[in-house]
Order: structure tokens, then C-alpha cells, then sequence
């Protein structure tokens, strides 16, 4: 299992890195783990969003976060993805890669893919340009330039049109499309990426029962070839899911478990109703 | 581009072929025949200023294609355009009063305006000005440099929307009062005139300003097609990308920044070549051309032809400046109420500029 991993794991890592800079080619995930949080601390104007946040992620696993509003989910997901610097601690994906010295682009390309909060897709492209732009290519702008589709490249988007239903909809323009829609084509812009590690950020947020319940089973899918980490309100939907709940709380882990586990501990119960 | 394509990336079609042939026809064949061959008071001639109108017309349509790329694809509003386009002039103009030689008023080597300030010799920096493809590679690069450094702090700190349009407008601003200095040595408020020669020729002549017209006629089509070759590639469609939702393309493996530096520096260097262009078909070059309203009256071209489509940009320069000089003779106080209420106008009931009427109705494609 492990080695089948080790050796997957190279044809994720090469490729040309985004922005000139080249990233640690091929990820090492030799340890099991693909992403390190160690003591991470955020504050913003003295608030602390992060409180010496510690947290791992194994590979191919399914991980859900919840937490009281202000617990810091989204601030994880913004340190993880270098859109926010912590103050103090280190992140690492894999063994070998530290997060913190990337921008933004440079991490998504190294295969961490997010899903925000509100549905973001390109509202004025088609849905199938929407893909093509997503994925995983040389993504500097002389690259863009000359760029054209070849079959293989084709038949990827078309799989993923097929995965995320919206195979009737690859001409129409993604702002065309209901909510939840738009929510399954980020997740399929996410996979286009090839992303090792995926972050969503309440994915059914706005979704119908129906919608909710195929995005569960996405999500279940999608586990053991990619590592996934969902934030998410929906109760019912996390405990659909969940093998592993890590509970936020002020900034810092309150407790880790299976979802019986967290329901049942007296903090967790004390956080979400005590109040 | 394949099957897959929205109305950002299918652009014309075969009707906007023919129609460009058309106009590159009436451009290169018609007139000039007309200026050159028909003789003077035949219905058919066009007189040498109609020409020079024309032609610099031409020459602001190449600079609102260049705005369209910046501003309609990629959501950048630049109101320091002007800059590029005078920079372009300016190291046109310094070629061009190198060329008058000896037949200015002082009859020095030098031009009259450093004769005027007792200056004994040229700066440094209009050394090889005499040159033409020095100078020429100069119109290129000078505003093309000044766009690189600064575009690239700016987009580097991530200073976006409103806060970059006034940059750019504080920017202009700022080369403006640089250049009404007189030692600066380009001229002073006056500028650079009284051009006699380009390439050997003498400027003033039907046939040299006819030259010129097609000159700048063929560097429009270019323009347009070569903007078109950038905005139905991938790079364009990265570019809407960022207008639209840029961290989601900065999520998706992008770097916002050398996609911006790029196409503002193409943008810039396009401007550069049209300022140089006009420079000898109008026969003046001073520090007004950088004037911050030169600059918002760019933008308001595209946005009356309409953003996103390139050939609206076209369509709203000349639409614009065919009606300012038409205006400018007529009423001249007013000329700045109707460029006013032409704009309100546009924006409340055109709000996808002229060419929204033509692409009336949009196709869909189930």
C-alpha cells in the first residue's frame, strides 16, 4: 500500500512549477502523512484566529473539520494555501515541501487544490473552457500563448464533464449555471488540477438534499486517490462522511475522533451547546 | 479554436473577415486614388486634410485596441494610457527635429528650442537620435520599460481596481509636469514642431502623408489581428479569467502577476508605436498629449464602443474623434458638454457599447 503510494506519487510531481520557480519535484509522502501543521499561530490586530494549531493529514484520507463560527477553518485553509502567512509554525506537504516560502500559485501547481467558501468559477467562460483553464499544463504565459488542446487533453475534460454531470452544459457559460452546479464545477476544476490534496470549504453549502448526497459520494470517491479535507456546517452531511473529525475551537484543536467519538466528548458538547 | 468556444473567444466570423478586406480596400486602394489620382474639386477627391484626419484617427484606434486588451479583457482600467502614446511621439519627435538639420530659425545644428536655452550640445540621452531604427527601436522600448518596472510593482503589490487607475492617472500626471519642464530638453510646453523631413522626404507632401496613412492603416489591421491572436488563445482566456475571478486563477496554478505584466506591457508598446505614428502626420508632439483628460477621454472610446470586442473600440474612437472634430468646428465651447452627454447616454442605454447593437441578437448554442 505504501509503496504503491511512493511510486504514484511521481507522476504528480513534474511538470514545470508555476512562476518560474520549480518546487521539490515529486512529493514524498514515504512518512504516510501529506500535509504537517506544527504549531501554527495567525493572529489579525491582536485577534488570534490560530492558536498554536497542530494538525496532520494522511495520505488518501477523508478528513472533515467542523467548528463554532471564528473557530479558524477558513484561516487554515488560507494559511495551507499561502494566501495567509502564519506568524509562527511550520506547514509542510509531505516530507519535503515548506508551504510557507510558496505563493499561491506556485502551491497549487505543487497539487493542493481549494474550494472556496462561495462558488467561484469563471462566469463568463463556457463550462468546458472552465476546465481546460484548470488543468494541470504549463500554466506560464508563453505556454498559454501557444497553447492548444490535444485529444488526450480532451478526453480528460471530457471524464471530468461526465464525473461532475455537467457533460449537457460544456458549451453553456458558467454563470448560467444553478448553485449547485457551480459548486461541482469547482470540484471539477479542482480535479483537472490533479491535485494531491484537496480543501473544501463548505461544498454543500446551497445544495439541494439530492445535490448534497451525490457530492457526499464525490467526496468518497474521491478519498485514497487524492487526501481530502472538507469544512463544513452540515452535521448531517459530515457525519455521512466522516471516518475522521477533527473539532476546531479558538484557533486550536479541541478533539480528534471518529464522529460518534466527538459527539460524545463533553467539550465539544459544552462548545456547540454550552453556551 | 475548437467546438467548445463562448462570444469571448469566437470572435467575427466569416461576416468580420469580409468586412475587415472591405475596409483595408477603401484604406489602401481608395484613398489613395482619390487624394493622389482624382483631381482636385472631382466628387471623387479627398482632400490631403481629410486624409490627416483620418489618419490620426487611425492612429487613436490603434491606441483604444490597446486599451480594450488591458481594460475590456483583463479588467484593468488604465487611465494613464496617454503616457505610452506621448512617450511613443516624444522619441519620434526627437528623431524627426534632429532631421530638420540646419533649417530651423537659428539655423544651428541644434534644435531651436536648446538654441533658445543656450545649450551647446545635445543631452546624452539624444545621442543616435539621429538614426531612424535607433530611434525607431526607442518608440518600442521606452514606453515598453516604463510599463515593465512600473507594472510590475504595482501588480507585484497587488494594487488592483480604483486604486491603480488613479496610480496611473498621478503617473501621467506626474511625466506631464516632467516634460513642461524646458530642462528637461524635450522642447518645454512648446514640444517638438516645425518637422521638415522623414526618411529623406519632405514631410508636408501628399504623396509623404499618404504614405504615412497607409503606414498607420496597415499597423491598425495588424494591431487588431494580432490582439485578436492573443485574446482567442488560451493566454486571453486566462486573461478574462482574472477579470473575472482572479483568485480562483491564482488557486488554479496561475501567476496573475506575469500574466498582467505581460499584456499591460504589450498594451503599452502598441500605444508607443500609434503616438509614434501620429507624431508625423499631425506635426506636433508637446506634454498636453499627457494630460490626464487625454488619457480618461481613451477610456471613454472603448467604453462607447463597447469593452471586450476590439473592433468596439475601434468603432468608439472613431465615432468619438469623427464627432469632435466635427463638434470642435461648430460649437467649440461645447464640444466637452456633448463628449459628456454622449458618454451618460452610452452608459444608461448601451451598456455594451455601440457594438452591443450589431451583436444583437446573441447566439447560444444548446
Amino acid at each position: 500500500m505504501n509503496a504503491a503510494l511512493a511510486s504514484d506519487s511521481d507522476s504528480y510531481g513534474g511538470g514545470a512549477a508555476a512562476g518560474g520557480r520549480v518546487l521539490t519535484p515529486g512529493l514524498d509522502v514515504s512518512h504516510k502523512t501529506i500535509l504537517y501543521l506544527q504549531d501554527i499561530s495567525v493572529s489579525f490586530d491582536g485577534f488570534k484566529a490560530l492558536n498554536n494549531l497542530s494538525l496532520d493529514i494522511d495520505n488518501g484520507e477523508l478528513r472533515c473539520i467542523i467548528g463554532p463560527n471564528g473557530a479558524g477553518k477558513t484561516t487554515m485553509m488560507d494559511v495551507i494555501t499561502g494566501k495567509t502567512r502564519p506568524d509562527s509554525g511550520s506547514v509542510f506537504f509531505g516530507q519535503t515541501i515548506d508551504l510557507t516560502k510558496f505563493t499561491e500559485a506556485e502551491i497549487a501547481h505543487a497539487g493542493i487544490g481549494r474550494k472556496f467558501q462561495k462558488p467561484t468559477v469563471f462566469e463568463q467562460h463556457s463550462v468546458f473552457e472552465n476546465l481546460e483553464l484548470a488543468m494541470k499544463t504549463d500554466k506560464r504565459v508563453r505556454f498559454s500563448l501557444t497553447a492548444r488542446l490535444d485529444s488526450a487533453q480532451r478526453d480528460r475534460i471530457a471524464e471530468t464533464l461526465a464525473l461532475i454531470q455537467l457533460a449537457g452544459e460544456a458549451d453553456r457559460p458558467a454563470g448560467l449555471l444553478s448553485h449547485g452546479q457551480k459548486q461541482w464545477l469547482e470540484i471539477g476544476m479542482l480535479l483537472m488540477q490533479e491535485p494531491r490534496l484537496l480543501l473544501l470549504d463548505e461544498p454543500v453549502a446551497g445544495m439541494t438534499d439530492e445535490e448534497t448526497e451525490r457530492t457526499g459520494e464525490l467526496c468518497t470517491t474521491l478519498a485514497g486517490k487524492h487526501s481530502v479535507i472538507v469544512v463544513e456546517h452540515d452535521m448531517d452531511f459530515v457525519a455521512g462522511i466522516a471516518r475522521k473529525v477533527t473539532v476546531l475551537h479558538e484557533g486550536s484543536v479541541l478533539a480528534e475522533g471518529s464522529m460518534a467519538q466527538v459527539q460524545n466528548d463533553p467539550r465539544v458538547i459544552e462548545v456547540y451547546l454550552g453556551r | 479554436m475548437g467546438p467548445f468556444a463562448t462570444g469571448i473567444t469566437r470572435l467575427y466570423g466569416r461576416k468580420g473577415w469580409i468586412a475587415l478586406a472591405v475596409c483595408a480596400a477603401i484604406l489602401f486602394v481608395l484613398f489613395p486614388l482619390a487624394n493622389l489620382v482624382a483631381p482636385k474639386g472631382s466628387p471623387l477627391y479627398i482632400s490631403d486634410y481629410t486624409v490627416a484626419l483620418i489618419g490620426k484617427i487611425m492612429c487613436y484606434a490603434i491606441v483604444a485596441v490597446a486599451m480594450d486588451l488591458i481594460w475590456g479583457y483583463t479588467g484593468i482600467l488604465s487611465l494613464g494610457h496617454g503616457l505610452f502614446f506621448a512617450l511613443g511621439g516624444y522619441m519620434m519627435g526627437m528623431h524627426l527635429m534632429r532631421m530638420i538639420g540646419r533649417q530651423g530659425q537659428y539655423q544651428s545644428d541644434l534644435p531651436d528650442f536648446m538654441v533658445f536655452l543656450n545649450w551647446k550640445a545635445y543631452p546624452w540621452y539624444w545621442s543616435f537620435t539621429e538614426h531612424f531604427w535607433y530611434s525607431a527601436l526607442l518608440v518600442v522600448l521606452v514606453p515598453g520599460a516604463l510599463a515593465f518596472v512600473f507594472g510590475f510593482f504595482a501588480f507585484r503589490s497587488r494594487i488592483k481596481g480604483v486604486y491603480f487607475s488613479i496610480i496611473t492617472q498621478a503617473l501621467t500626471f506626474a511625466f506631464m509636469l516632467l516634460f513642461f519642464r524646458n530642462d528637461t530638453g524635450f522642447g518645454g510646453n512648446n514640444g517638438f514642431t516645425d518637422f521638415k523631413r522623414i526618411l529623406g522626404y519632405p514631410i508636408a507632401t501628399s504623396e509623404t502623408r499618404m504614405a504615412l496613412f497607409t503606414l498607420t492603416a496597415a499597423m491598425l489591421i495588424v494591431t487588431l489581428l494580432f490582439a485578436r491572436y492573443i485574446v482567442t488563445s488560451k493566454l486571453g482566456r486566462v486573461l478574462t479569467a482574472i477579470r473575472d475571478a482572479e483568485s480562483r486563477v491564482m488557486f488554479s496554478g496561475y501567476n496573475p502577476v506575469h500574466y498582467k505584466l505581460f499584456i499591460w506591457t504589450v498594451s503599452a508598446v502598441i500605444c508607443g508605436i500609434a503616438g509614434a505614428l501620429y507624431v508625423p502626420q499631425v506635426g506636433i508632439i508637446n506634454p498636453s498629449e499627457m494630460s490626464p483628460a487625454n488619457s480618461i477621454e481613451i477610456a471613454i472610446w472603448v467604453a462607447l464602443g463597447g469593452r471586450g470586442s476590439l473592433v468596439g473600440a475601434i468603432i468608439g474612437a472613431g465615432l468619438v474623434n469623427g464627432a469632435k472634430s466635427v463638434l470642435t468646428v461648430a460649437f467649440p465651447e461645447y464640444w466637452l458638454f456633448f463628449l459628456g452627454l454622449i458618454f451618460i447616454l452610452v452608459t444608461l442605454f448601451l451598456p455594451r457599447g455601440v457594438i452591443g447593437l450589431l451583436k444583437f441578437p446573441r447566439r447560444r448554442r444548446a
